[in-house]
């Protein structure tokens, strides 16, 4: 009876309470195994993480040998060394995020909407939409390096029609790692958006076309704000990880100004064994996510909506 | 007063000169999808304020007409005039038209005055508040404004696609299906409060329903439409009382069709006798479509009265019979009977109850009388049961 009435089941009759303790015994078992999985894979360690965070040097000990301490300021030391690391993954991440909107709300639109009703066309699309995850996405990365490349079509091109100046590549550089982080995160946008769109109701937009709006008041009026959740989402679900992301940034970056925190995180733990550091910046990078993406969804006002 | 040009949408064609509702004209409207022709070659005019029912079964191309006059669909041949200009080509947004749509189509994002108010900030109208206050009122929804649609009930609702039509004072209100989806008593008092802000408003509405009893409850004028055409218009009295097609006098009402040949035309009485497998019928000629040939005689069942025994009808009386009583059904005000007549089919007379109790039981022998007055005639190719109500059809 105090679990039912902690769970909030509020049993009141004594001849309901067996039942509801059944209910609830159900209730744990069915939470069991998500539970377990998450406190042993994400509790324990974001647990760890916070501990190695604080952790100090053993004195006069080998590379890479710490102990336990509460050493706070290893904080403002890893925000003061790496501030403009962090800064660069967040624009980065950013700009991804703004392209692939670009980019993907049309195609989301266009799958939604504009074939609504022409189902076959629409798996097509949708199929080809999530094609690239049958590939990996270190070679579909490594396939940009080629399609950037100094020699590739695409420079060619760019540099015949001389909007690439003489001597400038675009491989190795924030525009390839920001290509990169768009392409790969595009399907994320896409989707959550077509699901959105999907729902929407086209009598709307006749509803909008007859209320003496034109398609494009329409679209800012009534399809845009239909929308936001799917927009929301896909925007947190291509972010996030952008912002974390170190692939792009190894494999299509220079080592100089196009560095990310990921990278960062990678090296101080496998290549300097600093791990205080990196947990510093792990635990850094999950504060400043959370902190930016709850502003987000608040200010985008799409909890009604959600 | 209607624009061609105006695509960036803020410059909105209507004028607060739509006030008093326009003229709406149809010309030789033809709309096909494919090979299928779903509306044929209609031509129609409805005079400014008045209350203009399109009546018709599902697929009978009553919406299409109204979404061409919406401008949601364009025509493939014809034009359409609203108050006198050509409005053919232009898109939705353009026409000094509003819609009540069926489903109610209320965005659901925005609380219910944003949704009223949403075609006076398109056409960038003064006094948006005011309007949207007023408008409200008329639907008695004025203490809902800040809900969203989701809060409502669906006649709330219903109330609400109405206000946001109104409010705009368009030329031409298009109401398609609007009170389809109510229960049947909300229905019922909708329809009284439609006619009411119709003639308060004094708009020209154009009403879409499959629904006959809603159409001669509300409308000035009734086009009944079948297959893409209108069969007949008319005020609801006249259609119900001198339908001109089996298909009118069918969906409008019931009626007792039975096939008959003009045998003689008596110009001084002006009257037509038909004859019915052996009877002689008489027809005015005016209530009849032909004056010769192949004619389907009909009478309406309240029309008819039920001979016992050796009860005499008035000269005036065309006579059918004898018949067996097969089923008698007590329904209240009236009783209904189904009277089979050998070599005609089944007629169907509702009786008065005005003595009370049911006289005529199941089985009994009788004939069946009407005023002469009352019967009209059809073309004789008409199929007798065309526009015959099939319930399990109904949406």
């Amino acid at each position: 009876m105090s679990i039912t009435a902690a769970l909030g089941e509020g049993g009141a009759a004594t001849g309901a309470a067996p039942r509801s303790l059944k209910r609830s015994r159900a209730h744990w078992v069915l939470l069991g195994p998500g539970l377990i999985y998450l406190v042993l894979l994400f509790v324990v360690p974001v647990g760890a993480l916070l501990a190695t965070s604080l952790y100090v040097p053993v004195p006069g000990g080998d590379i890479g040998q710490y102990q336990p301490a509460l050493h706070w300021q290893n904080y403002p030391q890893a925000i003061a060394q790496f501030w403009p690391v962090i800064l660069r993954s967040f624009w980065f991440a950013l700009l991804a995020t703004v392209a692939a909107l670009v980019i993907g709300y049309p195609m989301a639109y266009a799958i939604a909407i504009r074939a609504r009703g022409r189902t076959l066309l629409q798996g097509m699309l949708l199929v080809l939409v999530v094609a690239p995850f049958f590939t990996s996405f270190i070679l579909r990365t490594i396939a940009w390096k080629q399609i950037l490349a100094d020699d590739s079509l695409v420079v060619a091109i760019l540099h015949w029609l001389n909007l690439l100046p003489e001597g400038a590549r675009l491989t190795a550089t924030p525009f390839a790692v920001v290509c990169g982080l768009t392409y790969n995160f595009l399907p994320f946008m896409v989707l959550p958006i077509f699901a959105g769109l999907e729902r929407l109701d086209v009598r709307m937009l006749e509803a909008g076309a007859d209320l003496y709006a034109s398609p494009v008041t329409t679209f800012r009026t009534v399809t845009w704000p239909l929308s936001l959740p799917g927009v929301v989402a896909g925007t947190l679900l291509t972010f996030i990880p952008a912002v974390g992301d170190y692939v792009n940034a190894a494999l299509l970056g220079n080592n100089t100004n196009t560095t990310m925190i990921g990278q960062v995180i990678d090296a101080r733990f496998f290549k300097v064994l600093d791990y205080p550091t990196a947990a510093t910046l792990s635990v850094v990078l999950m504060a400043a996510i959370m902190l930016i993406v709850t502003v987000y969804i608040r200010r985008a006002g799409t909890e009604e909506l959600l | 007063m209607t624009s061609t040009a105006g695509t960036a949408g803020s410059a909105a064609p209507v004028g607060d000169q739509a006030d008093s509702g326009a003229d709406l004209e149809l010309t030789d409207v033809t709309k096909s999808f494919g090979d299928f022709v779903a509306v044929d070659n209609l031509s129609l005019t409805v005079p400014s304020g008045s209350f203009f029912a399109l009546l018709g079964p599902s697929g009978c191309g009553k919406t299409t007409t109204l979404r061409m006059v919406a401008g949601l669909e364009q025509p493939t041949s014809g034009t359409i005039a609203i108050g006198g200009s050509d409005v053919t080509g232009t898109r939705a947004h353009q026409r000094p038209v509003n819609t009540v749509f069926q489903s109610y189509a209320l965005f659901p994002h925005l609380s219910v005055g944003d949704n009223v108010a949403f075609g006076l900030r398109r056409s960038g109208k003064s006094e948006i508040a005011r309007r949207v206050a007023d408008g409200l009122d008329l639907v008695e929804l004025g203490h809902l404004a800040d809900r969203k649609p989701g809060q409502l009930s669906g006649g709330q609702q219903q109330r609400v696609a109405l206000a946001r039509a109104l409010v705009n004072r368009p030329s031409v209100l298009l109401l398609d299906e609007p009170l389809g989806a109510l229960d049947l008593k909300l229905r019922r008092q909708m329809q009284l409060e439609l006619k009411r802000i119709q003639t308060e408003v004094g708009l020209t509405f154009i009403h879409v329903t499959h629904d006959q009893e809603e159409a001669m409850t509300m409308a000035d004028t009734v086009a009944v439409m079948n297959r893409g055409r209108i069969e007949q218009m008319g005020t609801p009295a006249e259609l119900y009382e001198l339908p001109r097609t089996a298909f009118v006098a069918n969906f409008l009402g019931q009626s007792n069709l039975v096939p008959g040949t003009v045998v003689d035309r008596v110009t001084k009485s002006g009257l037509l006798a038909v004859d019915v497998s052996g009877t002689r019928i008489l027809v005015p000629e005016v209530r009849s479509v032909r004056s010769s040939g192949g004619v389907l005689v009909g009478v309406r069942p309240e029309k008819l009265r039920i001979l016992v025994g050796d009860q005499e009808p008035t000269p005036a009386e065309n006579v059918l019979g004898p018949g067996t009583v097969t089923d008698v059904s007590f329904m209240g005000v009236s009783t209904q009977y189904q009277v089979e007549v050998r070599g005609l089919g089944t007629f169907g007379v509702f009786a008065q109850n005005l003595l009370g109790g049911s006289t005529v039981a199941t089985g009994a022998e009788v004939r069946l009388a009407w005023s002469v007055d009352f019967t009209f005639a059809l073309d004789g190719a008409d199929a007798p049961d065309e526009g015959t109500v099939d319930l399990d059809d109904e949406p």
